[in-house]
């Protein structure tokens, strides 16, 4: 009974002498001005900005993080109040949108398609709360028409354009002719990216007369290589089997979508001593994952921080709409991202095509969906 | 126990261990306690950084600590039992964790390792919720068939074990892991089929199940389900205390061997027991697809819906030591830690990881009753003393 009171006492002790003795900074200074309270350059405001993720977390360095990087900027530059709730399972949705509705926030955004049904509910029973959702919308496929309440507004981002480019990118810095991608599961917002990679593949061949070969999406088939099974988007050994595989078959420029199970591909990049290389998605991942910039030639982003901030910032001040928001290349809601260490290896005529590329599919000259 | 040992004594040292096990349980959950509001305090920079000036401003460091903590922890408890709201918030969550622990305890009972309830899960809560959006059936038969149509897939999921298990010996463990795997991946399938998809939809979610299949709302997130889960736990405790079949459940469990020698037939008690158990785990499915959520309709069918809910079940039945009531008791603990784990993050701000940390923190330290009684020095002592009286079996 002694001995075993005795290791708390002695450690505490311990702690006490190491660390208790500093002199806490004079009151005034007490709270740093700019960093932790935006009093200084903003006038902070009542007004409440509340999010809630899907069960990627805030944390998970692609999807979730971005959209919280947009309400964290609204803190800072708005200087309105957050709040946040993480979910774990589908079952959660509901109750953690209501979870915000409680805490009186002003406006929610929720972050994935997954959270549609939820937010649209929550939306039509709280009419004074503005609602934003990020990547899904609630246009008619039919009609066209936008059946979102005047509450809620969509936020889309065409990620084939960027895609597109990166598809070109990848095709012209291909040495074996084969290029390759993998998502993480058969969903739209995954796709498109797949899809619009091959056919910015194609049209590198067709204006190269080249016949450059994507693994892992067949456009015709709408279909291709997934990593698949219970969290195909936080699988991160799952990414690699899936991008050994593909490199297996000689492809050396990959494109992963498949949120933090993509840093798989990333990993092979970089143990592959300069044969293989790997593009990134959402966010800039010379950036994002730093560690791995060498063998990253660009990124697709989509600028899901900027669209959520938008949203905060119109809400608060009094012009927002539920009309769709959509990211493209003409708005920067959807981008390729630098080349960083690349620059060099990326060719100036390839650079300049690029360049004329978005011009083209800003233009609508160029198509890069189906 | 020795012979000489009256019944006097025997009753008083049953009393001393319902003191201990209790005096356990509670000191287990202020140990939890503890070691979560050091990690709080570790975990915020600003409140850990006040710690620097421990000596010299003792008030900061500790009022800091104490607001960090008290707002947490009363969160937790407000939004577990603070409010009927809460309450019937966490009977919500209670309901299928409470019918899976049933699952997974009932096969305990009889020796075998359920870890299959997760798959169990998915079939019931995939049959139920097709009941639900398919067939126009009038209310309340509508509720009724797609709740059976639940259990059945449950049991028949549960029943492929137990016939391999009886028939070709294979073991239960692997098998119910592969039995999940192949829940997961044909729930992933069917929701991109027609008769599974929500049509217009391109992602795999199904269409709503219609209020005439779902679980009436009684008060807020309180729905019939809860009293259906605990109708299920006094089944389990019939079955397993008053019937023949139950007590040839526990006699396999006890000693298959002896069991079989002494008449009964062990393979036919193992299917019947796995598909029980199957069907039980199949209404913990059946509690995701026709449960009311908050809005008033059931969460439509997606890949994630019954969440984890067999592999907690694993822990729950396990707390309550495969018992109904000790099912029952913890099954409303880990709702009650959901329910509170949300109001954690909403109101107080705790990262939805440091809650789960201190969920599985409580089941630690409930579940590993030694520990504890290491730990507090006190209830060692106690031990010492009821050992002595011949009760501490």
């Amino acid at each position: 009974m002694k001995k075993s009171l005795m290791a708390p006492v002695v450690l505490g002790a311990l702690a006490l002498a190491l660390g208790g003795c500093a002199t806490p900074p004079a009151a005034t200074t007490a709270a740093p001005a700019g960093s932790a309270s935006p009093t200084a350059s903003v006038t902070a405001s009542d007004y409440k900005a509340c999010m809630v993720s899907d069960s990627g977390g805030f944390d998970d360095k692609s999807f979730n993080e971005t959209a919280y990087a947009g309400l964290t900027k609204a803190v800072a530059e708005l200087g309105v109040q957050k709040n946040q709730v993480q979910s774990s399972t589908d079952a959660d949705y509901a109750k953690n949108v209501q979870a915000m509705v409680d805490d009186k926030c002003d406006i929610i955004v929720t972050v994935g398609y997954k959270l549609g049904d939820a937010t649209l509910a929550a939306a039509k029973k709280n009419p004074k709360i503005k609602f934003a959702i990020v990547d899904s919308d609630y246009i008619d496929p039919k009609t066209g028409k936008n059946t979102a309440p005047a509450n809620l507004k969509g936020l889309m981002f065409k990620t084939s354009e960027p895609s597109f480019m990166a598809g070109y990118l990848a095709a012209s810095l291909s040495k074996t002719g084969k290029v390759g991608t993998f998502g993480g599961a058969p969903i739209p917002t995954v796709t498109a990216f797949m899809d619009g990679y091959a056919r910015g593949v194609a049209y590198y061949n067709q204006q190269k007369s080249k016949s450059v070969a994507v693994l892992g999406w067949d456009t015709n088939k709408q279909d291709g290589t997934f990593i698949g099974g219970q969290s195909p988007f936080e699988d991160l050994p799952g990414g690699k089997k899936v991008a050994t595989n593909l490199t297996a078959q000689g492809a050396d420029i990959l494109l992963p979508v498949a949120g933090p199970s993509g840093e798989g591909a990333l990993q092979v990049a970089k143990s592959s001593n300069g044969k293989v290389a790997s593009l990134w998605v959402d966010t800039d991942g010379c950036i994002s994952q730093a560690q791995y910039c060498p063998v990253i030639p660009s990124s697709v982003g989509k600028a899901m921080d900027l669209a959520v901030f938008e949203a905060i910032k119109a809400a608060k001040n009094d012009t927002f709409t539920n009309e769709l928001y959509l990211g493209t290349l003409a708005n920067n809601g959807a981008y390729l991202a630098p080349f960083h260490d690349w620059d060099s290896k990326v060719s100036a005529d390839t650079k300049a095509e690029l360049d004329k590329i978005k011009a083209d599919i800003i233009a609508g000259t160029i198509k890069t969906t189906a | 126990m020795s012979e000489s040992t009256t019944w006097g004594d025997r009753v008083r040292g049953e009393v001393r261990m319902r003191w201990r096990d209790w005096a356990i349980t509670l000191a287990a959950f202020v140990l939890a306690l503890l070691v979560g509001a050091i990690l709080m305090i570790v975990a915020d920079p600003q409140v850990a950084g006040n710690f620097n000036y421990l000596l010299t401003a003792p008030g900061l460091a500790l009022g800091s600590a104490w607001t960090k903590v008290s707002t947490a922890y009363s969160a937790l408890l407000m939004g577990a039992v603070g409010s009927p709201q809460a309450l019937a918030a966490t009977s919500a969550a209670a309901a299928p964790l409470i019918c899976a622990g049933l699952a997974v305890g009932l096969a305990f009972r009889a020796g075998l390792f359920n870890i299959g309830a997760q798959g169990q899960a998915i079939l019931g809560s995939m049959a139920a919720a097709w009941v639900g959006f398919s067939l126009p059936l009038p209310p309340v038969i509508h509720l009724i068939v797609a709740v059976l149509a639940g259990l059945v897939a449950g049991a028949i999921w549960g029943g492929i074990v137990g016939w391999l298990k009886a028939t070709t010996g294979a073991h239960e463990v692997i098998v119910t892991i592969m039995m999940n795997y192949i829940a997961s991946g044909l729930l992933a399938w069917v929701l991109t089929t027609a008769a599974f998809q929500r049509p217009g939809r391109d992602d795999p979610i199904s269409p709503e199940v219609p209020s005439s299949a779902a679980f009436p709302q009684l008060y807020e997130q309180l729905h019939l389900g809860f009293f259906v889960a605990l109708l299920a736990a006094v089944v389990v405790w019939w079955v397993l205390d008053r019937s023949v079949i139950g007590f040839s459940i526990r006699a396999v469990g006890a000693n298959p061997h002896a069991a079989g020698t002494a008449g009964m037939n062990v393979g036919r008690t193992t299917i019947i027991t796995m598909a029980m158990a199957g069907a039980l785990a199949g209404l913990a499915g059946v509690q995701a697809a026709l449960g009311p959520s908050v809005n008033g309709v059931p969460v439509p069918l997606t890949e994630g819906l019954v969440g984890t809910v067999g592999f907690d079940a694993i822990t729950v039945a396990l707390l309550g030591r495969s018992k109904p009531v000790g099912i029952v008791l913890a099954g409303l603990l880990f709702g009650g830690l959901s329910a509170g784990g949300l109001a954690m993050q909403s109101v107080a701000q705790t990262p939805l990881t440091l809650t789960l940390v201190l969920q599985a923190l409580v089941v630690l330290f409930v579940a590993a009753p030694q520990l504890v009684a290491t730990l507090v020095p006190f209830l060692s002592a106690r031990k010492a003393r009821a050992s002595l009286t011949g009760a501490d079996a």
